[in-house]
Parts: structure tokens; sequence; C-alpha cells
């Protein structure tokens, strides 16, 4: 008999500890967070059951990436799945709820599936369910099997990350849940299936060939792509943010791809500086899109709509929650001094340290993977210039906006910890990325006792030594000392006092919220440019009074979704079609039952001796 | 300290020297449709008129409005600094490298562009909107232009793109791709025209169309020192060492494809821009090639 049962039950090594602090630093403002928000907008009872679903939500995260056996993080992992579902239902009132969370069950089951599935062939190969055993017989399993398991871990923790086109349940699921936890399944969450992929492929299972970094690069790139331009149409606000983890991951992705790709070439400093990129990627996006769902629940809470559209001028009436959200946004949009600017800059320069490294092909492939995160952050910048301006700015759309007020102190002071991590995250970059460094170096397996990470002195290429700078607080202290600069120029002409006026109406003299630019003509131009993915389409109906007044207007316009509506829509439409002709053998005689267990048993045995 | 000293000189030097680079581009582009032309002097007259008026600040705006031009002159100015001008290794760059102005780039950007949908006007939206559009589509040809250079002279470091003396086919198409972007980027026909205040084809001056006075003063300010930088990275790669002749260079390039060419509809500028990208491609293979 093998042993099933855990020698070791914890295991507390630096990549462990590494995800129990983002877990950590998420969770408790969000925590802070839902006294004011569960407060006023739920009965007690329902309170009490938020509070017991949240706690062990985080437990069970907590033991994910703890634990030291694969089936107690199996169990773990379906215990996080299972919690993580009643509070997408959360809301029952809203029929979307019961329809997201339909959603997310059965892909995050998909997904459980295969990571069983690459389980079971690495405990066939290992004779046991501990971590180390698994380790020390992957190193002879051969590379068939590897290839097959590894494929297996990209679609079941792909599944649970969002990697496009697995990420379908993403946008449904992640709004639905209240708030905080839309911030926790966003920044939190999702992570653990990144995870997923650094503790199995990269850590226990060992990279075997490069077509995996290629693999998961191209995966990241297209997730990248297709999260923010998905983004970019949406206006939710919180399904917004939700696009936005599906191409946050993109990058992390890109990081993590990158270093598996430099571990099958030979390339030990790369492969540990690209995993710190993706790293410190990882925990800045936890932090702001954390952050950032916080914000979009304040805003729900004082106005009761998520569409921007609705919105708008709530910077007067909620100033504190428009500063959290600027921040957050600056931090996304990649914008020096702050976290995300870090975490990019770093995986710009591990892209262009390996292409000054690798020979042939690959040096191309890695520059336009580079151009492409170029993209990204550009159309992620337009996003949050929509999300924050078309929310925040101008004057309110609706009567909800006008009527909003700020939100209470323990939600502000939930959004206050985040924003002002986002902000050191960005300034202390020198000390994190030693940190990370440590967690990287582990995990890769590579020791890091004679290589340099400082971004004071980036030695990037050792044959020819140059090296390069970057310094936020630098950046920071020179970007505040010209902005300083430029305003005493602005006191020292100031012998004439502002006017405060009207907007220039071009002598309309009503000018008013209607007048405002609107979310969805702010991205018609990316409409039209990514037509050939969007496949937008457009509804204009003129209700005439008489054939020379047109009293109104009709205006519709969509994208097409297109992964749902060609490849998860006939796949469904399959799925009915063969159940429907399984009916065929379902007769209702127990003999005939029987029968078929008798015959499934056979082919089992078959099965197991083939394999 | 004596580099420091270079860098707040090099900083002075970019303010008081950069808005004449619209005045030479206005001159020539005039001087060329056999036209008078304004005085070269004129954008100082422009900035000196601003500061003295009054400014009007819309009822709508929020502090957004009234701090974006500091962040935007701010963002100028600091990029201003990293670029080697008056030194061959400018000591800043212990602040950031090629890579890091990208971002600082789109820092300005974003503000400038927040300010504009802050005040209500439709006409700010459309600028930002159409801003934010151009913007993504020139960030890849801009980084790939980057990765050219860097891969060519092994750094990322800007100081390392002057310190040669050969010029390589990768540089002089990667140079190529800089000055698309910079077409893009400092809003020249076809992409964008300086001249019009016409809502179907502005897009810079439809952000900035609610500022007046002081405001106004410091964006149009930081889009001088804008120009001034693109064209001397440009002049830096293709002519490392006369730097003031390649900025008149690229300065003339400017205004010739300004009179010859026409001004592009918006969704044409994605065509525009795709041609920069694909450019920064060849630039990339070049390099990687070694010629």
């Amino acid at each position: 008999m093998p042993d099933f049962l855990p020698k070791q039950f914890f295991l507390f090594d630096p990549l462990s500890i590494f995800f129990l602090c983002v877990i950590l630093v998420v969770s408790f403002p969000s925590a802070v967070y839902s006294f004011g928000y569960l407060k006023g907008g739920y009965p007690s009872a329902k309170i009490t059951l938020a509070w017991f679903l949240f706690i062990i939500f985080v437990l069970s995260m907590v033991f994910v990436v703890s634990v030291s056996n694969v089936l107690v993080f199996l169990v773990f992992w379906e215990i996080m799945s299972l919690v993580s579902y009643f509070l997408v239902v959360f809301d029952t009132g809203h029929e979307k709820s019961i329809q997201a969370g339909m959603i997310y069950i059965v892909m995050t089951h998909i997904g459980t599936a295969f990571l069983i599935a690459a389980f079971m062939m690495m405990y066939k190969q290992a004779g046991s369910f501990d971590f180390s055993a698994i380790k020390n017989a992957c190193q002879t399993m051969p590379s068939q099997v590897k290839n097959i398991v590894f494929l297996l871990f990209v679609a079941g923790f792909g599944t649970k990350a969002g990697i496009v086109p697995l990420h379908i349940w993403l946008p449904y699921a992640h709004p639905q849940a209240p708030s905080h936890i839309s911030s926790i399944m966003s920044g939190v969450m999702i992570k653990t299936a990144i995870y997923g992929l650094i503790r199995f492929v990269i850590f226990i299972l060992g990279v075997n060939s490069s077509w995996w970094g290629v693999l998961v690069l191209v995966l990241g790139v297209v997730s990248c792509l297709v999260g923010v331009i998905y983004a970019l149409m949406d206006h939710d606000i919180k399904r917004l943010l939700a696009y936005h983890s599906v191409e946050n991951i993109g990058i992390i992705l890109l990081g993590t791809g990158m270093s598996m790709l430099f571990i099958s070439k030979g390339l030990p400093y790369l492969a540990v500086f690209s995993l710190i990129a993706g790293l410190y990627h990882l925990i800045n996006h936890a932090i702001f899109k954390g952050l950032l769902f916080l914000c979009a629940g304040s805003v729900y809470k004082a106005t009761g709509t998520r569409d921007i559209e609705k919105l708008g001028g709530l910077i007067k009436k909620m100033p504190q929650t428009a500063v959290y959200f600027l921040i957050g946004a600056m931090g996304i949009s990649a914008l020096p001094p702050l976290n995300g600017f870090v975490s990019e800059w770093l995986t710009l320069q591990a892209f262009f340290l390996g292409a000054s490294s690798v020979i042939g092909g690959a040096k191309l492939f890695l520059g336009v993977c580079a151009g492409m995160l170029a993209l990204t952050g550009g159309l992620a910048a337009a996003c949050f210039v929509k999300a924050f301006g078309i929310t925040f700015l101008a004057l309110p759309r609706s009567r909800h906006a006008e009527e909003a007020n700020e939100v209470s102190f323990s939600m502000k002071a939930g959004m206050f910890f985040l924003a002002l991590l986002t902000i050191i995250f960005g300034l202390a970059a020198v000390p994190i990325i030693g940190l990370l460094a440590k967690v990287a170096g582990f995990s890769t397996g590579i020791d890091i006792g004679n290589m340099r990470f400082s971004l004071n002195n980036l030695i990037i290429n050792p044959q020819i030594g140059k090296s390069i700078y970057l310094s936020t607080p630098l950046l920071g202290l020179a970007l505040a000392g010209s902005a300083l600069a430029g305003f005493a120029v602005y006191l020292l002409f100031a012998r004439i006092k502002p006017v405060i006026y009207k907007t220039w109406d071009c002598g309309y003299y009503k000018l008013d919220a209607r007048n405002e630019y609107t979310a969805t003509a702010f991205s018609k131009p990316f409409r039209i440019a990514f037509s050939f993915f969007l496949l937008p389409y457009r509804r204009t109906q003129k209700i005439r009074e008489s054939f020379y007044h047109v009293k109104s207007f009709v205006y519709e316009t969509h994208t097409t979704p297109v992964f749902k509506k060609y490849i998860y829509e006939p796949l469904l439409a399959s799925v009915f079609r063969a159940a429907k002709s399984m009916r065929r053998i379902q007769l209702g005689s127990i003999h005939l039952y029987l029968s078929y267990i008798f015959i499934t048993l056979l082919l089992l045995i078959i099965f197991i001796n083939q394999f | 300290m004596p580099e420091t000293m270079i860098v707040i000189l090099q900083l002075i030097l970019f303010v008081v020297v950069s808005p004449i680079l619209s005045g030479l581009i206005s001159k020539f582009k005039n001087n060329i449709r056999m036209r008078k032309g304004q005085v070269i002097l004129q954008p100082y007259y422009n900035l000196r008129k601003l500061f003295l008026k009054r400014e009007v600040v819309s009822e709508n705006s929020s502090w957004i409005f009234k701090a974006a031009p500091f962040v935007v002159l701010a963002s100028m100015l600091v990029c201003a600094g990293l670029i080697p001008v008056l030194i061959l290794r400018s000591p800043a760059n212990q602040a950031g490298d090629f890579l890091a102005l990208i971002f600082i780039f789109s820092l300005g950007r974003f503000f400038l562009a927040l300010s504009a949908l802050d005040t209500g006007s439709s006409f700010g939206g459309m600028g930002a909107s159409r801003e934010m559009f151009i913007a993504s589509l020139v960030e890849p040809a801009f980084c790939m232009a980057v990765f050219a250079v860097a891969l060519q002279s092994g750094s990322t470091d800007i100081s390392a793109i002057s310190l040669r003396h050969a010029v390589p086919v990768s540089s002089i198409v990667a140079a190529l791709t800089l000055f698309l972007v910079t077409i893009a980027e400092t809003s020249r026909i076809p992409v964008d025209n300086q001249e019009t205040h016409l809502e179907l084809t502005m897009v810079h001056e439809a952000m900035a169309l609610e500022y007046s006075g002081r405001s106004l003063a410091l964006i149009e300010m930081a889009s001088y020192i804008k120009q001034m930088i693109l064209f001397s990275l440009i002049a830096r790669i293709i002519l490392p060492v006369y730097l003031p002749i390649g900025i008149i260079i690229v300065a003339i390039a400017v205004s010739l494809v300004e009179v010859s060419v026409a001004k592009m509809r918006l969704f044409r500028v994605a065509d525009f821009l795709g041609l920069a990208f694909v450019s920064g491609i060849v630039a990339s293979i070049c390099a990687i090639l070694g010629v």
C-alpha cells in the first residue's frame, strides 16, 4: 500500500512565504473595507455568512500555497473554488449572479479535472503524493510524459488564472461578487494559479524544452492584448477591471514564460531576472487591482450603479475615493514612479536582456513580444483615462451620481492602505527586488549567491560591461522638483486672478452632462481599429415626427463576443448533442446498468495494464 | 557638483531654445509655400502673451484640471534631463534609461487627457480619446525603435547610443521609425495639425482647448520641449557628433513632410503607425543581423 497520508503537511519555503504575503497584503485591507461595505447593504444574518465565507476563502488560499502534498493541495484548491462560487452567487437577488456562478463553477471544475490528470501522472512516476518525492521522481521522468504533464498544468492552472481563451468565466464571476471579494478574487485567487505553475512546472517538474517557455509567452501576449481590448470596450466598471486582470495575468506570464525559456537555454541570470519581473508584477497587480476593485465597490455603494455611462463628477462628491482610484489607475497604467512602472520596466528589460543574449530567431520573437507589451501598456493607459475620466470627472450624468456621498471610514482605510502600498512598491523597488531575487532563485533552483540584482547598477551584459540604471525615488524627486519649478513660474505671473467661467460651448449656452463625451464615444477609435477582432455591429433608427423633423434617434452598438460565440457555444451545443445521443443507452433496466459497470471495469483494467 | 549643474544647465537650455524649433519649422513651411511667414521668434511672443493674459477656468473642472499643466511640464523636463545633449554621458542616467523615457512620456499624456475630460466639453473628450488612441499605437513602434538601437549598442542606456561613431543601417531605420513616431507625438501633419482648430481634425489642440493664460503657456512649453527631445534623439542616432545641425535637419524634414502630405483621417493613422511598427521591426532585424 503506497503512502497516501502526507508525512509533512506544511511547507514554508520562500515561494510559499511570498504568496502568503500576497494573500495577506490584499486580504487584510479587504477585511477592513468590508465592515463599511457590508453594513447597510445586507441583513445581519447575511453579513455573518459573508464573514464566515470570507474567512474560509482566505484560509483555503493560505493552505493552497503552503501545503506540501498534492492530495491536500487538491482538497484546499477545491474548497477555494467552492467557497468562491458561494461568494459569486452571494447577491442571490441578481439573476446574473446565478448565471455567472454557473459558468464559474463549470469552468473551474474543468480546470481541476486537468490538474487531477496531471497529478495522477506524476503520482504514477513517484508513487507518493509528497512534493519532495515527486520532485525526485520528475528527474527521471521521460520527456514525453513531462510534455503531457506540462500541457495539462497549463490548461488546468490556465483556467483558474484566466488565460485566453480559458478566461471566459472571469469577466462574469469577478464583478458579480461583493466588491471586497472581487478584490481578493482578482488580486489573489487567480495568482494561486501562477503559484501552481511556478511550483509544479518550474520547481517540481523542471523545465524540459524551450517550447514550454515559448508557449507560455505566446499565451501571455494573447491574454494581454485580448484582455485590454475587451476592457476598453466594457463600460461596467467592475467588469472592465476583471478584463484587466486577464491582461495583467498575461504580463505576469510574460515574466514567467521568459524565465522558463531562459532556464532551458541555460541562462541562469536571466531566468532569475525574468522571474523577478513576473513576481514583482504579480504582487503589484494584487495591490493595485485590489485597490481598484475596492474603489469600484465604493462607487457602486455610493451610486448604486456600475455603469460608468451613468456616472461622472464623482471627484467632487467622493474626493478621497477619487484620489485612491487615480493612484490605482496610475499604478496599473505603469506611470512612473508607481509600482506598475517598475515591474513593466523590468519585464521590458528582461525582453531586451534576453534578446541580446539568445541567438537567432528567438531575438526577434522576444523583440516583438516587447512591442506587444508596449501596445498593451498604451491601451491600458487609454482604458484608465476612460475609466477615471468618465467616472470621476466633469458633470454627473445621472441622479445617482449627483446624490453620491463619500463612503465610510473603514472603507476609506482599506483603500488608503493599498494606495500607500502602490506608492511604496514603486519607490522602494531596490530592496523589494533583493527579496524577490531570493524567491526567484529558490523557485528556479539557481544559486544567486554571486549574482547582483540591483536597479542602481544593473549589469546588462557582462561581456560588454555596460550598466543601466533606474531609480524611482530619483525620478519621483525630479518630477516633483520640476513640477514645483513650473508652479513657481506660474505664481510669478500671478498678477491677474483666474476667472471661473462656463466651459466653451460654441455659443450654445446650455451645456450639460448630455453634451459630455461618453465612454462609448471614447472607445470608438479603438472599436474601429480593432474591428477585425471585435466585429462590432450597430443599429441606428430615426424616429420621425414628420419627414423633416426627427424626434429622437436610437443608436445601439455592440461587439461580438468572439470566444463565446465561436468556441464555447459550438462546444456547448455539441456537448448537449452528445448527451442526447447517450439517451439511447439509458433504458432503465438494472441488468443493463450492471453490465455497463462490468464493461467499464474491464476497460479500466485493460487500460491500467497497458499504460 | 559640476555634473548636476550640467543637467540643470541642459534643462534651462531646453526651456530657452525649444520654442525656436517651432518657429523655425513654421518659417520653413511658409517659405516652401512661397509665403513670408511669421518671424522665427513668434513662439516666444505667444508665450509672453499667454503668461500675461487672464486665465479662464471652467466651472465644471476639478483639481485635476489645475494640476495637469504642472505634471505635463514636469514629465517633459525630466525627459529632457535624461537625454544626452550637452555632454555625451548625461549624469541623469542614474535615474532612468531609454525605456523609462517611454513611460515618462505617457505620464504627461495621461494627465493631459484627464484634464481634457475634466471640463465636460465634447471637444476635450474627443481630443483625449484620439490622443490616447494614437499614443497607444505609437508606443509599440517607439519600443521597437528603442529595441533596435539598444541591441546595436548593447544597452538601453541612452548615453550608449551617442558614444558610437559609425552609424549602422539599423540605426538609420530606427531613426526613420522614431521620425514617424515624432510626427505623431508632436501632432504634425499627417497625423494631427497644429495650425487648425477644426473639430474634425484636431487632436492635441482639442485637449488643450479649455486651457488659457498661464496654464496654456505651460502646456505649450511642454510641447516645445517634447518636440526638442524627440528631435535630439533622432539627431543623436543618425548624426552622433554635430547635434545642433542634426536637429535642424530633422526640423527641415518635418516641415517638408508637413507641406507635401495631406492630413489623414483618424482611422488611417492606424495604418501610418502600423508602418512605423513594421519599420521598427525591420530596424530590429537589421540590428540582429549586425548591420
